[in-house]
Formats: C-alpha cells, sequence, structure tokens
C-alpha cells in the first residue's frame, strides 16, 4: 500500500457545476417566496452535506424538516413552533462542525426575521407567501420598464419603437442606456440557466441605433401649472410626463444646464454630454418652460412659488459633499468629489498635472473622482478605503476600469488626519492600517484598527468621495419635514395628505441611482395629475412581437468592452464599446420572455398603461 | 397567412395564431384542460403540449403562436408521455371520489383522463383536503382544484374583482381568496362566473337541495315554488332535448312532479316589479332635483353586492324596489297565505334561480317582510333543479305541458325577458311609457337596449317626459367601466340596468354548465322568442297583477307595497352584516 496518493483533481466537477447552478438559482430567487418552505429546503440541503457523525446534525436537522413539514401542510401549532426553536437552539448550540451549528443558525436567522410568516402557518394554517415577480426585470425596475417589450422589439430590428416603448416609463432611455445600475439584471430568470440578459447593453444599442425619436403629442392643455424644483433626472421625468398629460410645467434649474448628476455628477467618459442632451431635447420638445440658474430660495422664493402654482415638485438632488471628518479637511487642497465634478460638468477641467492625488472612498463616486484624476494628468492616483476591495460599494467594473488606469488601491487603510505644509496646503494624508473584522448585520465585514503604527502618503491633493448631503435649509424653513436628512415624503411622492406639495428623487430618497429618481419622478407624475384632478393616462400604441417558439440553449452573456486602458485614460471620451449588431440580436435571442412564459402568462406580463 | 404543417397535413393559417387555432381549423384535436378561449391561455397544465421540429423541449398549442415553415406534432410518442403523465400528476393531487362529486358526468379532467386510457396513476396520492366555511353560496373544494386559475382570471378579468388570487408559493401553492382573507370578509359578489368556468369540482353553489326535500316530505309544511325567467332557458339542457321542446310548461310539470304544493312564477313578480320600479322611475324624473341620478335597477343581487362594496356612495342610485325573487316570497306569505287562509309561519317558500347570489340575498336581514320569517326560504340553482329532478327520476323528454298555478303564476312577455340583458330595461320602458302617455309604445320600441354587447346606450323621447338616456350593462368588469366613465363625467344617464353575470341571468352562475361554451346568447334568444311569443307584451297588462293591486296593494308606491315591495339598500353593509 503506498503511503500517499496524489488527490484526483475533477472527481467532483459535476458535483461542483451543480452547486454552481444551485447558487445561481438561489441568487435570483424571486422575492415573496414562502420563508418556512425555503427555511425547509434549505435544511433538506445542510442535512445532505452533513458527514453523520454527530447527533444533533445527523438527526436534529432530519426532525427539524420533519417539524417545519407539519407546518407547511397545515399540521401543527403554536407548541411546534416552540420545538422548532428550540431544536434549532439546540443544533446551533451542541453541533460539533459548522455543517451542524451553521444550519441551525441559518433557522434561527429566519425564524427570526419571518416570525409573522410562521404564527400564519401555526395558528391560521395559511401562508403569507407570494410569487411577487412573475417578470423580474420589470419587477426589479424602479421605474416598471417594460424590459421583455423593447428587448422583444430589439430583436426585430425596431430599435425606434424600442425607445418609444421605454419612454413611456421613463424619458431617459439614453441615460439609462449608458450608465443605469440594472436591477433588473439582478433577478434575471436567465441567470437559472447561465447569467443575466445584458439588458443595459441592448438598451444601449438600440438607442444607439434608433436615430431621432419624436415624442408622442402632448394631451389638451388642462390650464394647471406645476412647478418642478430641479432639472435632473427625477424633475425631468416629471416635467416630461406632466407636460404629456397637457399641465404646464416650469422647471427651476439652479446651474447653467439641466440634468443634474447626470450631467453635474456622471464623468463624461462614462456619458458623454451630447447623448445627454439628446434625452433632454426629446423632454423639453413637450414644451417644458425652464428657468436656468433660478435658485430656488435666493432667486425666487419656495413659498411664492407654492403660491402661484397649482402644485409644486421638489426634485433638488443631493448635491453637497459630506465630510470625511477627520483633521486638516479645510486644508487647500482638499476638494470634495461633488465640487470637482460640478464644476467639469460645466466644462471647467482642472489640471491635475504632476500631481498626486488620494481619493477617500470606495463607492461610484470615489471611483469617478479617481478615474477623473487620472484623466486630468495625475501622475499618480491612489483610492484610499478602510475596508477591503470587495467591500467596496462601488460596481466591481469601476474599480476594476480604475485598476487598469493605472490608479492604486490603497484598501484597509482608514485616513485619519491630513497633513499641512507651511503655506496651508495638503501635504500628506496619514492613514491607519486596518483589520478586517467582525460581520456587521448586513454581512458586510466592520474594520478595525490593525495592531501597525499609521502610515504617511505625500500628496498634492485630496479628494474627499464619502457621500452626498441634501440642502434641506429652505424646505424645512417652509415647515416641510425632513428625516433623516432627507425630506419626509410618502409612497405617493406628496409630503401631506392631500398637499399641492410633492418630492422625489435623491432629495426624498438620500443619494441613489439615476432610475430611482426617474421612477419617482413619474410617480409623483401620476399623483399630481390626480391631485389636479384628472386621470390622464400614459401609454404608447407599440405593438410588442409575440413571443417565438424557439429553443434557448445554455448559452454565454454577450458584454460590452471597452477601450484600451491606456488609450482612454488620456481623454474623456465615452469608454464603453457598445455591442454589435450581431451581439446584439444575439443577445436579444437569450431572453426567455417571462411576460409570456411563466407566471407572466397568469399575471399579465405587461403594464400597458398608467 | 402562414405556411405550417401538422401531423404531416400543410395548412394555411391566419399569422398570429396559435397552434392550438391552426390545428382546430385542419380538424385535428389537442386536448386541452386550463385553456379558456380568450380568457385563460395560460399553459398551466401542460396537457396541450406538442411537438415542434427544431425546438428541444415541447410547446403548448394554447399559446404558442404559429410561425411559418413550422412543422409540428401534436401526437408524437413525445408530447403523448408528456401529456399523460402531466394528467395524472393532476390526479394524483385530484380527490378522484367521482361518484360523490358534483361534476362527475360534466367533468374535464375525468373525461381527459378517461379519453387518454389513464387506468392508474403511478404517483403517490397527495390530497389537501384545505378549509372552507360551507355556508357560504360559494363552495371551494380545494381536494378537487386542479389551479388551473380559471376563476382567478374570470374574477379578475370579467368581473373586476379579484375574489380568486394564488396563495402561497412553491408546491403548496394554490388557489384562495385574495389578501389573505376569507371568503366572507371579502368582497365577493356570489355571483358564480367562477363556478361555471371551472372545468372540475372544485367550486360549486352551496347544495340546499335536501332542504327542499326535507320540506317537500314535511306534510304539515305548504311548498311554495317561484321559478325565475332564465331558468326556462337552460333548465334541460342536461336532458338533451331541444328548446322547443323545453316549454315553461313542462318545466311547471316538473316541478309539480317534485311535489310542490303550488307551482308559480317570478315572471308574476317581475311584471310587479316593472309596475314598482317603473312607477319609482317616472316619480324620480318628474321630481329630479331630489334624487340622485342615474337611477339604478335593483333586481340582481350580484350588482347590488358589487355597488355596496364598490361604490357604497351610489347605494341611494338604487331603485328601492325588491327584486322579483324577493317580491315574490313577501306576496307568498302575506297575501297569498291570506288568501289560503293558512298561518305564513307554514309556508316553505323555495326559488328556482339561475344564480348563486340569490342564496345570499333570501338570507339579507332586511328581507322578513311578510311574518318575520325570512320571505324566501330557501334557493336552488338550475343546477340543483336538475339535479332534483334526476333524483327523482323525473325526465323532461317524457313530460306533459301543464300550467303554472294561479295568482301567482302569469307573467307577460315584458317578465320573461327579466332574463336577458337589457330585458328589465325594455320592460321598464315599455311601462313607462304607457304610464306618463297613457298609451302603449309598440312591444319592439326598445330594442337598441337588447344584445349581448357588454355596455350598451340609447336614448328614447317619451312624449309629456323627454328624452329618457339609457345604459345597460352585464358583467361586472364593464360595469366598472361605465361607473368609472360615470364619475369622470364622461356619461350621463337617466336609467341604467345592470345584471352582474355577462349576457344577464340567462347566463347567470346557477345556471347548467357545458365545458368550453358561454350559452347565453343562444338562451337570450330563447327568451326573446317567449316575449315574442306571447299575447301580453306590457307588465301593466298582467290581468293578475291588476287583480292583485284592486284586492290588495291599492296602487304601486302604495302603502303596502312600500312595505312589502320595497327595501332599504342601506340597512346592511358588505360584507353582509346589518349595519
Amino acid at each position: 500500500m503506498s503511503r500517499l496518493v496524489i488527490k484526483a483533481a475533477d472527481g467532483q466537477r459535476v458535483a461542483d457545476g451543480l452547486y454552481g447552478d444551485l447558487e445561481r438559482r438561489l441568487a435570483s430567487a424571486p422575492p415573496g417566496l414562502c420563508p418556512v418552505d425555503l427555511a425547509l429546503s434549505f435544511v433538506t440541503v445542510c442535512q445532505a452535506q452533513s458527514c453523520g457523525k454527530c447527533v444533533p446534525c445527523r438527526v436534529g436537522l432530519g426532525q427539524l424538516a420533519n417539524l417545519l413539514r407539519d407546518l407547511l401542510d397545515g399540521k401543527a401549532s403554536m407548541c411546534t413552533l416552540d420545538l422548532i426553536e428550540q431544536t434549532a437552539a439546540t443544533i446551533y448550540d451542541s453541533a460539533d462542525c459548522a455543517i451542524g451549528y451553521d444550519a441551525a443558525r441559518m433557522v434561527l436567522s429566519n425564524l427570526k426575521a419571518y416570525r409573522t410568516d410562521y404564527i400564519e402557518h401555526a395558528a391560521k394554517r395559511r401562508c403569507l407567501g407570494s410569487f411577487q415577480a412573475p417578470v423580474p426585470c420589470r419587477e426589479l425596475c424602479p421605474a416598471d420598464v417594460d424590459v421583455p417589450g423593447y428587448i422583444a422589439l430589439i430583436a426585430e430590428g425596431r430599435y425606434a419603437d424600442a425607445v418609444r416603448l421605454i419612454r413611456k416609463d421613463n424619458p431617459f432611455p439614453v441615460a439609462c442606456g449608458y450608465i443605469c445600475e440594472h436591477p433588473c439584471e439582478s433577478k434575471c430568470r436567465r441567470n437559472l440557466l447561465d447569467d443575466a440578459v445584458n439588458i443595459r447593453g441592448l438598451k444601449r444599442y438600440a438607442v444607439d441605433n434608433a436615430g431621432k425619436v419624436p415624442v408622442p403629442a402632448c394631451a389638451p392643455a388642462t390650464g394647471k401649472t406645476v412647478a418642478v424644483i430641479g432639472g435632473g433626472p427625477s424633475g425631468l421625468t416629471a416635467a416630461y410626463f406632466l407636460a404629456l398629460m397637457g399641465h404646464k410645467v416650469t422647471v427651476f434649474e439652479r446651474r447653467k444646464k439641466l440634468g443634474g448628476m447626470l450631467r453635474y455628477g456622471i464623468p463624461a467618459y462614462r456619458f458623454p454630454r451630447e447623448l445627454l442632451d439628446r434625452d433632454i431635447e426629446a423632454i423639453l420638445s413637450t414644451g417644458i418652460e425652464v428657468r436656468y440658474e433660478c435658485n430656488v430660495g435666493t432667486d425666487v422664493a419656495f413659498e411664492d412659488l407654492v403660491k402661484e402654482y397649482d402644485c409644486v415638485y421638489i426634485s433638488a438632488g443631493a448635491h453637497t459633499g459630506s465630510k470625511a471628518r477627520i483633521e486638516g479637511e479645510d486644508l487647500k487642497g482638499v476638494i470634495s468629489a461633488v465640487e470637482l465634478l460640478k464644476g467639469i460638468g460645466d466644462g471647467e477641467y482642472p489640471d491635475f498635472t504632476g500631481k498626486t492625488v488620494a481619493v477617500i472612498g470606495g463607492g461610484n463616486v470615489a471611483m469617478d473622482a479617481t478615474r477623473t484624476s487620472v484623466r486630468l494628468g495625475a501622475s499618480k492616483v491612489y483610492c484610499v478605503y478602510r475596508r477591503r476591495q470587495v467591500d467596496m460599494t462601488a460596481l466591481p467594473e469601476e474599480v476594476e476600469g480604475a485598476i487598469a488606469e493605472g490608479a492604486e488601491l490603497l484598501t484597509l487603510k482608514a485616513p485619519v488626519r491630513i497633513e499641512g505644509d507651511a503655506e496651508g496646503k495638503a501635504a500628506a494624508l496619514w492613514v491607519k492600517p486596518q483589520l478586517s473584522g467582525l460581520l456587521d448585520e448586513s454581512g458586510r465585514p466592520s474594520p478595525v484598527n490593525a495592531d501597525l503604527p499609521e502610515e504617511r502618503i505625500p500628496v498634492d491633493l485630496v479628494i474627499v468621495a464619502v457621500g452626498q448631503k441634501i440642502e434641506t435649509a429652505i424646505f424645512e424653513k417652509a415647515g416641510l419635514p425632513v428625516t433623516k436628512g432627507a425630506l419626509a415624503a410618502m409612497a405617493t411622492g406628496q409630503i401631506f395628505a392631500n398637499g399641492k406639495i410633492f418630492a422625489g428623487g435623491d432629495c426624498a430618497t438620500n443619494p441613489a441611482t439615476a432610475i430611482r429618481a426617474v421612477a419617482g419622478g413619474k410617480v409623483a407624475a401620476a399623483n399630481i395629475d390626480n391631485y389636479l384632478g384628472y386621470h390622464h393616462e400614459i401609454g404608447v400604441d407599440v405593438e410588442i412581437p409575440a413571443a417565438r417558439a424557439e429553443s434557448k440553449p445554455r448559452r454565454g452573456r454577450i458584454n460590452t468592452s471597452e477601450r484600451l486602458a491606456g488609450e482612454r485614460k488620456q481623454d474623456f471620451t465615452c469608454i464603453e464599446i457598445g455591442m454589435t449588431e450581431e451581439g446584439a440580436l444575439t443577445e436579444a435571442s437569450r431572453c426567455l420572455r417571462c411576460d409570456h412564459y411563466g407566471c407572466g402568462a397568469l399575471k399579465g406580463g405587461r403594464i400597458n398603461k398608467w | 397567412m402562414v405556411n405550417v404543417t401538422i401531423n404531416g397535413k400543410p395548412i394555411s393559417v391566419q399569422e398570429g395564431s396559435t397552434i392550438l387555432q391552426a390545428a382546430n381549423a385542419a380538424g385535428i384535436v389537442v386536448p386541452t384542460l386550463c385553456y379558456a378561449k380568450e380568457l385563460n391561455e395560460i399553459g398551466a397544465c401542460r396537457v396541450c403540449v406538442v411537438e415542434v421540429e427544431g425546438l428541444d423541449r415541447l410547446a403548448t398549442a394554447c399559446n404558442t403562436p404559429v410561425a411559418d415553415g413550422m412543422v409540428i406534432h401534436t401526437d408524437s410518442p413525445r408530447a403523448r408521455k408528456a401529456r399523460r403523465a402531466n394528467v395524472q400528476l393532476i390526479l394524483s393531487q385530484h380527490d378522484c371520489l367521482c361518484p360523490t362529486c358534483v361534476r362527475s358526468g360534466n367533468c374535464a379532467l375525468q373525461e381527459l383522463s378517461n379519453d387518454l386510457n389513464i387506468l392508474e396513476v403511478p404517483f403517490k396520492s397527495e390530497i389537501n383536503k384545505g378549509h372552507w366555511d360551507r355556508t357560504v353560496p360559494l363552495i371551494r373544494n380545494e381536494s378537487k382544484c386542479i389551479k388551473c386559475m380559471r376563476c382567478i382570471q374570470t374574477c379578475d378579468k370579467i368581473q373586476s374583482l379579484g375574489i380568486w388570487d394564488l396563495a402561497g408559493t412553491g408546491g403548496r401553492t394554490t388557489v384562495d381568496v385574495s389578501h389573505n382573507r376569507v371568503i366572507k370578509e371579502a368582497d365577493c359578489t356570489f355571483c358564480g362566473q367562477c363556478i361555471t368556468r371551472c372545468p372540475v369540482g372544485a367550486l360549486q353553489e352551496r347544495d340546499d337541495t335536501q332542504k327542499v326535500f326535507a320540506a317537500l316530505e314535511n306534510p304539515d309544511v305548504i311548498t311554495v315554488v317561484q321559478v325565475a325567467p332564465a331558468v326556462r332557458s337552460a333548465w334541460a339542457e342536461y336532458a338533451g332535448v331541444t328548446h322547443e321542446f323545453a316549454t315553461p310548461k313542462r318545466m311547471a310539470a316538473a316541478l309539480r312532479r317534485l311535489g310542490f304544493d303550488y307551482v308559480f312564477d317570478t315572471n308574476f313578480t317581475a311584471d310587479l316589479t316593472i309596475m314598482e320600479e317603473g312607477s319609482e322611475f317616472v316619480d324620480r324624473f318628474t321630481n329630479r332635483e331630489n334624487y340622485l341620478w342615474p337611477m339604478f335597477t335593483s333586481c340582481c343581487p350580484g350588482w347590488v353586492r358589487f355597488l355596496k362594496s364598490q361604490y357604497p356612495e351610489l347605494t341611494p342610485n338604487l331603485s328601492t324596489a325588491k327584486s322579483p325573487q324577493q317580491m315574490f316570497g313577501a306576496l307568498a306569505k302575506s297575501f297569498f297565505a291570506e288568501k289560503l287562509g293558512v298561518d305564513p309561519h307554514k309556508i316553505f317558500c323555495v326559488s328556482v334561480m339561475p344564480c348563486t347570489a340569490k342564496k345570499a340575498e333570501c338570507e339579507l336581514p332586511t328581507m322578513k317582510d311578510a311574518c318575520g320569517d325570512p320571505d324566501v326560504d330557501v334557493v336552488i340553482t338550475t343546477r340543483e333543479f336538475t339535479r332534483m329532478l334526476r333524483a327523482r327520476s323525473i325526465f323532461p323528454g317524457a313530460l306533459p305541458e301543464e300550467d303554472f298555478d294561479s295568482p301567482l303564476g302569469t307573467g307577460t312577455g315584458a317578465a320573461v325577458i327579466f332574463g336577458a340583458t337589457g330585458g328589465v330595461m325594455d320592460a321598464a320602458l315599455r311601462s313607462a311609457y304607457y304610464l306618463v302617455t297613457g298609451k302603449n309604445p309598440p312591444a319592439d320600441a326598445f330594442k337598441a337596449v337588447r344584445g349581448m354587447k357588454g355596455w350598451k346606450e340609447a336614448t328614447f323621447n317619451v312624449p309629456g317626459a323627454g328624452d329618457v338616456r339609457v345604459a345597460v350593462t352585464s358583467g361586472l368588469g364593464n360595469t366598472r367601466r361605465l361607473i368609472e366613465a360615470m364619475k369622470r363625467g364622461e356619461v350621463e344617464y337617466d336609467f341604467v340596468e345592470v345584471m352582474a353575470c355577462p349576457g344577464g341571468c340567462a347566463g347567470g352562475g346557477g345556471q347548467p354548465i357545458t365545458e368550453g361554451y358561454e350559452l347565453a346568447e343562444e338562451r337570450n334568444d330563447v327568451l326573446w322568442r317567449l316575449d315574442r311569443e306571447s299575447k301580453l307584451r306590457f307588465s301593466h297588462e298582467n290581468p293578475d297583477v291588476q287583480a292583485l293591486y284592486a284586492q290588495y296593494l291599492e296602487k304601486p308606491l302604495g302603502h303596502k307595497s312600500h312595505h312589502l315591495l320595497h327595501t332599504d339598500h342601506c340597512a346592511w353593509t358588505m360584507p353582509q352584516k346589518v349595519k
């Protein structure tokens, strides 16, 4: 007998493949499923993983499964609930290894989070679960954009119709084609097979190839007036739909141009200005009046708007950079990312040639500041973050893009102070090395100070990108409620019940995504219309191609590509290269048409009008 | 047109057709189960699966559109295997105690399983009994439900009430009252449209036949039966006789064979309803400013329940006239009891109705006006009536024609059309015209309100009163659209007839079920024919109604009428409780 043998490398290949499939399946599970049923399924999988040595895991998990099954089958009482809890606690306390005790932890946390569901099963023999996402992409789009609809149109080469269909819910098809964070893709049912459909990439292909698409005609004038404060994605969305409904809309824009964070936050290399102008031009073609460089609060009183207009929509955004709250933040050479990007939005590009820049933060804005600094000629750009790279909230492709363009990540370094030179200029950033710590409630590890000395990073400029705040002062003064730094609007966008003031977008949600802002504008437009005593419906006369009978073999997702890092980092031209026609048509064919197949057929895969 | 090949047969069909439509056009049958034309084309049961060349998996015929050049095999071994296995899976969760099922012999699953020669099920039987409050008129048997979802679609799309929904998730997903309510708490109108579209015995009316048999067998009880207009259009469908053979008089004979002491006709009180409601309309119309407009008909209890739960603020718009069923009950236990000289408490009043909501109507706390007992004791549907006939071996084909009893057994042509959409309006206008002008209009003057359209409108000039703007709607989805348009000021009417069931009572939720067919229109035709063939076509010309006023009620809207024939719709709330 040999003393040792080499372990076979691929003995587990098929099983691992199935685990991978299961992982994708779980990750794209629709919301609303019965938590008790899921707990039972988890426990069964966990038990299958048991080595069988210890009692709590080998027997306990099986008995736990029986109890959960009784609960689901209406054969249990409140006593069963107690027994489930006690048994899970016993397994957690006494299982020998993580296979057992972590399974019990999952059951306990599930029971804690969904106790109402458990009680409903025990006491009323009913289930509170419901399948909430017949069409997951549309459901997860905050603005309810008809994703399967426009993908079907793209598959037929009807790009202008795709744009018209998108505009039914979202007047920023171009912006969203380029920079949407695409929550629609996260639960795409295609994940079960291979990978989500590249929805955002397909939308970009449609807007790139649609040509100029005119907007629909406005409804007859109602004579009602609406003031919109702030011409960002939320304000312009509300303005667009309200104008289509026949109301007279005036947008009060503080800056020289419209677009809000799409212009003054997102760098041009991600979203070229001339493309933003295409969306804005279409929106304004509905006859919206704009008062540029008109600051509500100084140039015109908020109270006057409330008096003079039939309705007011506040969509002022979140445009003040948060402070890092460290010593030396007031030194020259320390700027906020928001200020930097704001200036660039008006075409004021500072020169960072030869400078060393440290960007503080790990979110998307930090990446924008980092990659912008590279393009402004900085000789060295550090991105300083107190957690690990995987913990960054920025999209992974943004982080990787920054690295490829030569930026360096300094992770697990908590900024402690900025050292100034004799002239009061920033000279160095001091950081304290961190150790990845215990997981917090969201499952992200909290960093703790490592037992290592502080480090000095010599710099010329420090850019702070640790979040944005909302300027709420003038609204608070007018008696509007503010919670957690944001205007407290109801789910309808209304501030006070039956009141004429509505709010939405970042100023009501705290900094969020463009598509959330659009959704806020859409919701407000509908409810403002009702408030004004109307019921205009927004629809579109685009016929959606019926789902074709076709095979859907497993196939790789088609991604957009980027210009070479060495070339793209020299300029502010768009870095992304869209799909080819061949790529777009192939990718469009990957869509599983959940509007037609599965629960979509029953629940209606489409909202024709809103 | 696109060209496809089905089972080797080349055919050409309209673009956008489904495989099922294409196959049917070619005379090829594809078995279906959950499919209901234009209502439920969702591919839930996977019985209509077919093989399409070039596709890696099977496709459902009911909702897959054909494409040019498609080569389809509806009966390939692969399709057959899957179809059979899916039916066996459905059967594994279906309570197959067919002999005691209300739909035995009229069950889509039973027929399909027989057709596919399924003689055993290889899977473990998993019957879920479920829980249901069996005191309500609408009964759901979880153990029979095959989750075809037709009931959900019916209530969503046709009735706009969304009473049904999926409940739970995963393998335990089932159908239940939406929003986790129980049926008693829900705003269900008990229209029964879901029952008539259920392919199996999962939905049925509460069976009240045993209560009727018990009363018939009790020598101390005087049994009085009334039969609604629409019942005569459908009562013998199951027996395979023609409409022409299944006359109202044969129906009267059938009821008499069951042992009822008095066989009367709701047509009588339909004429009476016209007298009361027509007079009420004329009164409201000539004193416009005192009333809310339009006036709504009140004879359909499904509609009344709908209005009271969806638009309670419009309840005063309802005519205060009771429905013909309730007028009949009130008269049976007052006028008729007095005429017989018996204690009204001894009278057991049964209605045969095309309707399940009538079961709830007779239980209303406000419907006890004659002697304190419920005016109507038991309502049975047309389906229960036919079950009673079968139970007593009474065959419609072998019955002679017999007259209804007197005095509550006469009706005019204007009464019989109560069972058809537009009929109440037509009848009311015929008599209202007379009440205002003193002259009869031509009996077919108001034809514009007839027909199967879900929302009809017309304006008629009544000399001396002016233009009367009327609307007629059937189906609660159509009704909701009408009311919403009314509320938005887009339409304005004086008088609106509403029937909860599409096509009116002829398509009622208590009518016989023929899988795959909506028979409301055919039955409407029967009723309009009976009207045409009637000697009397105006309610005010019903001699027994005239005599009733002369001997007992005095005049329409008089004191006695007010007590017996009118009701306060605001005295109870939805879900059904006393205020």
